[in-house]
């Protein structure tokens, strides 16, 4: 080891996070729509799958990666959709239905997808930030999807909304006061079907960064739970878009521990690293449980806390 | 009238109070007619006060004049003009605006937040530098404000009441429903907020029509009344002619009331139940309880009054043993008490939380396992302590749904299906129907029916003259003015101020609910 190495491990780490955190990002905010409208999707891991295969079948027909994205986010928005429908039905459990969804989600992508593991498609290409740094490895962790700059774009946007739009009061009065919103003749179930299409749409464009950019092609192992942690994500973000985004860089981080540490030659404990992203989970789960703020900002309807 | 420029609309001067009538309004749900033929009408400018007991179609009214029934029968008018509404969205396009018994403000939107958005046209991007301007205008014009910029979870209630108040103003509504407006409030925040509506509708500027139980608002501030009996309305007129005792007369009909049980003036007894420095955190963290400390003789009623949230409700599921304690001791006839069901059973430490559905039965289970919680493990309803024995169960069931009245269609029903008079009953007949030493009621009459009222209040007070330890928390001073011996105010999560009940006054117990000295 010299004395580069811990500068080394940073880059790759900050790399790793750069390009890991993407789909936490989308899905997370997706989840934070859907929740802050008072419903929750466990079903997003399904969603993202799904995604990630469609972006790279449509990428494979048309050529276009960015057609992939657009089509990846119209089936999430269809899966959104059909959760938000079945959620409307009285006496539905959504929390059940978000794990029905999720197998459905999984399933229909890989019955369709067997045959796309093995042809090739068009990726999305990247925007290299740190060419002026003249540092080889620096240059390549700060090359950076359009994507994420997009889902930043997003997370502002709903940062702002909620706080100034119609629409954004609209979402959060449903999700904290369901009586409240009707008595203003606001739809909650309208409302909330909305809120969860739009949010199936943020995490099918998730996926289509898991199969067209990083790792950039289409398995059946792809997600490996990436969907399922950003739920936790919204948990731990207390329902802040930017916050969301900030967690989702923290999860990426952690997850390129492990190979960051592989790059430099420790491979001692490389699969306890590996699990890094999972044991944070555990433990913001923990925290987040006896945070009284979390309980104050946790949107009153949510079924979970019912 | 005589005058003829009278005769000409003037602009300056519009009276804005609407008037509203319902002509034979009725609705049935299935073979329950809910409202009968109801006529009833509200002059512009006019306070008028709907009274009738839970059941009486009041609130079936008010929903129907709002837009969340559909009437069977019947028309309103509004401003002698016909008037349709289809849904709550044209009650308040036509002026309608409504007050609930719980508040409708968003809990986690602002003040501010909420008034734009409950606006019909509420732009799709807001411009708040205008809009706060526009509503401190608003403000300007108003005899009442409240803060618009903290969430409306950290308002007090009287604050939310205002606030919701203050929205339907903004909204322009110009006749008010207001149902139970003032049960969350101080007798004198109850006092200021009808004292200002009074105003406005004195100087014609909205009209109002205020659900109530409380003769005492009622003869302060309305012009006129109606009551309604099952459905019906068996009467009304202006207040001015009416006493309370015709009042309550028509609420309850020939209904027969139990005669209320006489308070013995026996000398109280040694300290039964000692509160010693109890401090206990709420839901979300902050202490709600701040050292209360209260002792309770036997054969006392001490009455706990306070504006609801200041740690009544926690004190109660302190002692009953739903909420931790963070500091200090429970003390029962000198010996440290600790919330096990062995120390409820020994000590005889019995309980009427407050909504006993939720608190004090499982709804699902049926009226006989309620009504065993206490002793399904003891002889004669077990064997070894785990073996039961359905058949003294339902015996001893019998007996007590019997003894206590509670209507229920057989043993076996679950206790959810019944009415909440009798879900109060059946938890009473658990409680009281053995030796008592202590107990601990919490707003026991909360939306109960008077002869419900009655039966339950005699009831707590044969306890006490039997010697048990009361402590009686409730929200109804009035309550806690009939019953108890000794009134302590709580205020903040202490208790603020004790006092013989015979040695304080409305006023005085008033003043230490809202905290003043």
């Amino acid at each position: 080891m010299n004395d580069s190495t811990p500068l080394i491990v940073l880059i790759a780490i900050l790399g790793g996070a750069l390009r890991v955190s993407t789909p936490f990002m989308f899905v997370a905010l997706g989840e934070c729509l859907t929740e802050k409208s008072g419903r929750v999707n466990l079903g997003l891991e399904g969603t993202l799958v799904l995604g990630a295969m469609t972006a790279y079948a449509v990428s494979y027909h048309s050529g276009s990666p960015w057609l992939g994205v657009l089509a990846a986010g119209l089936a999430g928005a269809a899966l959104g959709g059909i959760h938000g429908f079945i959620c409307k039905l009285p006496k539905v459990n959504d929390v059940a239905v978000g794990i029905a969804m999720m197998l459905f989600g999984t399933g229909i992508a890989f019955f369709f997808g067997k045959a796309y593991i093995q042809p090739t498609a068009p990726r999305l290409g990247s925007i290299s930030l740190g060419d002026w740094t003249g540092n080889a490895q620096l240059a390549t962790a700060l090359q950076i999807n359009p994507l994420m700059i997009v889902g930043i774009l997003v997370a502002i946007l709903m940062w702002w909304a909620f706080a100034n739009t119609r629409w954004g009061l609209i979402v959060r009065m449903s999700g904290d006061s369901a009586p409240s919103a009707m008595a203003m003749g606001v739809s909650v179930d309208l409302v909330r079907f909305l809120a969860t299409t739009a949010g199936g749409f943020l995490a099918g464009v998730g996926g289509a960064f898991l199969s067209l950019y990083y790792p950039g092609s289409w398995n059946q192992g792809l997600s490996s739970g990436q969907g399922l942690m950003a739920v936790a994500l919204v948990i731990f973000a207390r329902w802040d878009p930017i916050r969301c985004v900030a967690a989702a860089f923290l999860f990426g981080a952690t997850g390129a521990i492990g190979p960051a540490l592989q790059s430099v030659g420790v491979t001692q404990g490389y699969y306890f690293f590996n699990a890094a992203p999972y044991i944070l989970t555990l433990f913001i789960m923990i925290a987040s449980a006896g945070s009284k703020k979390a309980g104050r900002d946790v949107p009153g309807e949510l079924s979970i806390i019912k | 009238m005589s005058n003829a420029l009278s005769a000409a609309p003037s602009l300056v001067s519009t009276p804005r109070a609407m008037s509203l009538e319902t002509i034979g309004m009725t609705k049935t749900f299935g073979s329950f007619t809910a409202l009968d033929n109801v006529s009833l009408k509200v002059d512009a400018g006019s306070f008028h006060a709907l009274l009738g007991e839970n059941g009486a179609g009041k609130s079936t009214l008010v929903k129907s004049i709002m837009g969340y029934y559909h009437a069977d029968k019947g028309s309103l008018l509004l401003d002698g003009h016909e008037a349709q509404v289809r849904n709550p969205r044209d009650a308040r396009d036509l002026g309608l605006g409504m007050v609930y018994q719980h508040f409708t403000l968003v809990p986690c939107l602002t003040g501010a937040e909420n008034l734009v958005i409950s606006r019909a046209d509420a732009p799709a991007v807001i411009d708040w530098k205008k809009e706060k301007k526009a509503l401190d205008a608003f403000l300007d014009r108003m005899p009442f404000r409240a803060p618009l910029d903290k969430p409306v979870s950290s308002l007090a209630a009287g604050e939310k009441q205002k606030l919701e108040i203050l929205k339907l103003l903004y909204l322009d509504q110009r006749l008010l429903i207001l149902d139970e407006p003032t049960s969350v409030l101080t007798p004198q925040e109850a006092d200021e907020i009808l004292g200002l509506l009074k105003g406005m509708t004195d100087r014609g500027d909205i009209s109002v029509v205020i659900i109530t139980h409380k003769f005492r608002e009622v003869t302060a501030f309305a012009d006129a009344l109606s009551v309604l009996r099952r459905g019906k309305r068996v009467g009304g007129g202006l207040v001015k002619d009416m006493t309370t005792d015709e009042m309550a007369r028509l609420m309850i009909g020939d209904t027969p009331i139990r005669q209320r049980a006489l308070r013995q003036e026996n000398t109280t007894g040694p300290v039964t139940l000692e509160l010693a420095g109890l401090m206990a955190d709420g839901d979300e963290g902050a202490s709600v309880l701040n050292a209360v400390n209260l002792k309770i003789h036997s054969g006392e009623i001490v009455g706990i009054a306070g504006v609801s949230g200041n740690g009544q409700s926690q004190l109660v599921e302190v002692l009953s043993g739903q909420r931790p304690l963070r500091d200090g001791r429970i003390f029962v006839r000198d010996k440290p008490f600790e919330p096990t069901r062995d120390a409820y059973f020994r000590l005889k430490i019995f309980g009427l939380p407050e909504e006993p559905l939720k608190n004090a039965t499982v709804a699902r289970m049926t009226v006989a396992e309620n009504l065993a919680f206490r002793n399904f493990d003891r002889p004669p309803n077990a064997k070894f302590g785990w073996w039961l024995s359905p058949g003294p169960m339902r015996t001893k069931a019998r007996e007590l749904i019997a003894r206590y009245r509670v209507k229920t269609q057989s043993p076996e029903s679950a206790i959810g299906d019944l009415s909440g008079g009798n879900v109060q009953r059946a938890v009473l007949a658990r409680e009281l129907s053995g030796e008592v030493d202590v107990l601990i009621v919490a707003n026991p009459c909360f939306g109960l029916d008077f002869a419900s009222v009655a039966e339950i209040r005699s009831q707590i007070m044969e306890q006490r003259n039997k010697g048990a330890a009361v402590l009686l928390v409730s929200e109804d001073l009035d309550e806690i003015l009939e019953l108890a011996d000794r009134v302590a105010v709580m205020s903040e999560g202490t208790i603020a101020f004790v006092s013989p009940i015979g040695e304080t006054d409305r006023a005085t117990i008033g003043k230490h609910m809202a905290g003043h000295e």
